[in-house]
């Protein structure tokens, strides 16, 4: 393939990112200023991110390593609020998995919510794409977002220590957690997994080491998939009729 | 300058950083790397699609009821604040003006109630 459309695959990438800049800007601001509440340094909080790079897995692990919640409960709940990632990984694969590993390695690190949702927009589209075109463009999504993500954690880290008591922060996070469910909520099956697992949560809370946000998760979970299969079978029988 | 106290030791935070770090680098590279086409089991895709809309909403339910800032006591105001958030997300899907709606509703009602 000629380096030229190799080259404005990634700019088309870049430029098709630039709105999801004004979110993960402020979520990377966001995450700083409480991690440094949490008592986290400037480069514990950038090391955070740049490790990890799972903007809910490092909200859910701050959180949770808070409430005191042993270390492998915090593994796990942060690890199963990323488990998405496994799944784009798994429906990208047909588009990049001709890549050599050491892109593959490196498109791993970059599969996020936003490198995903747009590259299957634009696979899908541009047929003509060889898998050297569709590398370049995934890269290019992430070619503004996460620097910015990395910048933005730096900026709240350094903010978050002058920020007053007053402002209420320690409720601000369960703020952005709700705000972070309402994307998901794209099925009726979403909003009943939701539901189940907010109802399951109250009472499994008395459970000790936080053990009951794995039982709600799981119960939500498994009310998730029941639902899913009703409403198919709902589905089928009316079209039947 | 002196940051405010850790509720958890460096160590713990560390074990955490590099754990996360590993996992979520060997969630994303497990398929794209490693399993390559191959299908994978139904039942468990069902129940992977709801994974985060179900951990996220168990973890905040409790936040929400037994809110921090009053030491665990419920609060009319946190609720208050938390079910506009909610409310937003759900219906608009934008994640940052249910954020924005929530942090100032928040502060609105803590402003009035003094």
């Amino acid at each position: 393939m000629p380096i030229s459309t190799v080259k404005s695959a990634f700019w088309k990438g870049m430029r098709d990112s630039a709105p999801f800049v004004l979110v993960s800007g402020p979520f990377g601001l966001l995450f700083g200023v409480l991690a440094a509440e949490a008592g986290l340094n400037v480069i514990e909080a950038f090391s955070f991110s740049l490790a990890v790079f799972a903007g809910s897995a490092q909200f859910t692990a701050l959180q949770l390593m808070q409430e005191q919640s042993p270390t492998l409960i915090v593994l796990i709940s942060a690890l199963a609020v990323n488990l998405r990632v496994a799944m784009y990984s798994a429906s990208l694969t047909p588009y990049l998995g001709d890549a050599p590993l050491w892109q593959r390695a490196c498109a791993a690190y970059v599969t996020v919510d936003q490198s995903y949702a747009l590259s299957m927009i634009e696979f899908e589209r541009r047929a003509d794409w060889g898998t050297s075109e569709r590398m370049a463009y995934f890269f290019g999504t992430n070619g503004l977002v996460a620097p910015f993500w990395m910048v933005a954690t730096i900026t709240g880290a350094l903010v978050g220590a002058s920020v007053p008591d007053s402002l209420g922060l320690d409720f601000v996070l369960p703020i952005a957690f709700l705000a972070m469910i309402g994307p998901m909520l794209r099925t009726p099956a979403h909003v009943v997994a939701c539901f189940t697992a907010c109802a399951v949560a109250l009472p499994a809370a008395m459970l000790p080491y936080n053990l009951g946000l794995i039982v709600a998760g799981l119960a939500g979970m498994m009310a998730g998939a029941q639902a899913e299969l009703w409403f198919e079978r709902r589905t089928a029988t009316k079209t039947e009729v | 300058m002196a940051g405010p106290e850790m509720s958890f030791d460096r160590s713990t935070l560390w074990i955490v950083i590099a754990g996360l770090a590993v996992g979520s680098y060997a969630l994303r590279f497990a398929f794209i790397g490693l399993v390559g086409n191959r299908a994978m089991p139904a039942w468990l895709m069902r129940h992977l699609r709801y994974t985060a809309v179900a951990i996220i909403p168990a973890l905040v339910a409790p936040l929400v009821v037994w809110p921090a800032p009053t030491g665990g006591t419920p609060s009319l105001i946190h609720f208050a604040a938390a079910a506009l958030t909610f409310a937003i997300a759900a219906l608009t899907k934008n994640v940052l003006l249910a954020m924005v709606s929530g942090a100032c509703s928040l502060w609105v009602l803590m402003y009035l109630t003094g």
